[in-house]
């Protein structure tokens, strides 16, 4: 049988609705399947690009961490997370999640759970550019104090 | 050990990964090292509120001891999702 977690670091695009309809046909007696997705912001109408590196090997395994907790938390038959590294443009897809369980609120509590803690704790960081400059993106103080409501 | 480096912190010192030769018990010993090396670290190493670090691929505290350790790794907050 398959892990019921499913984590995937890659470069490449990924096509939201063949991932979503690919993580529902592996479900069996699940209610509700909730999705997640993450896109490049240009908040100011200035981004060109963005680069996400990331820190192989750590990834994965923190990301398979948070998943397991995600599992050992609420009844979910299945979970998915992609998360893509390299250069992005806006608009482009940076991630998604999916979570399976047989009642919605487990699914919602989870998919939220899942993008909290990946969002502090596992090893990515986002710099952005523009056409003349670029910088790091900054931690937020909520994306952390947002842990907390977990503990 | 292998000592990484992501994101700014790599841009500071200038390399992605080195190997280096050490004695230091803990992680903050394995940076007051570094720092005693070149201008570079002490710049990256500044202000350690602004920094994370990994030992071996785990998030750990600044006086967790480095014996058997093979990766130490540092980094500002992650700014995934």
């Amino acid at each position: 049988m398959p892990s019921p977690a499913d984590i995937r670091v890659q470069e490449a695009q990924f096509d939201l609705g063949v991932e979503a309809s690919a993580f529902a046909a592996r479900q069996t007696g699940m209610g509700a399947i909730v999705t997640f997705t993450g896109i490049v912001r240009d908040l100011d109408g200035t981004l060109d690009h963005m680069q996400i590196e990331h820190y192989p090997g750590m990834t994965e395994k923190a990301l398979r961490t948070i998943a397991e907790d995600a599992h050992a938390r609420w009844s979910l038959g299945g979970s998915l997370i992609i998360h893509r590294y390299g250069r992005l443009g806006p608009d482009d897809m940076i991630m998604m999640v999916a979570t399976a369980s047989r009642h919605r609120k487990d699914a919602f509590e989870a998919a939220m759970f899942l993008m909290d803690y990946l969002k502090s704790r596992a090893p990515f960081w986002k710099k952005e550019a523009t056409a003349d400059a670029e910088g790091w993106v900054a931690a937020r103080v909520e994306d952390e104090d947002a842990l907390d409501s977990w503990q | 050990m292998d000592v990484l480096y992501f994101a700014w912190v790599r841009e500071r010192i200038g390399l992605p990964r080195e190997t280096v030769r050490t004695d230091a018990a803990t992680v903050q010993d394995l940076v007051a090292e570094l720092c005693a090396r070149e201008a570079r670290y002490e710049m990256a190493f500044s202000d350690l509120t602004a920094l994370r670090v990994a030992v071996d691929q785990e998030l750990v505290e600044w006086d967790t001891p480095l014996a058997g350790v093979r990766e130490v790794a540092f980094f500002p907050p992650m700014t995934g999702g």
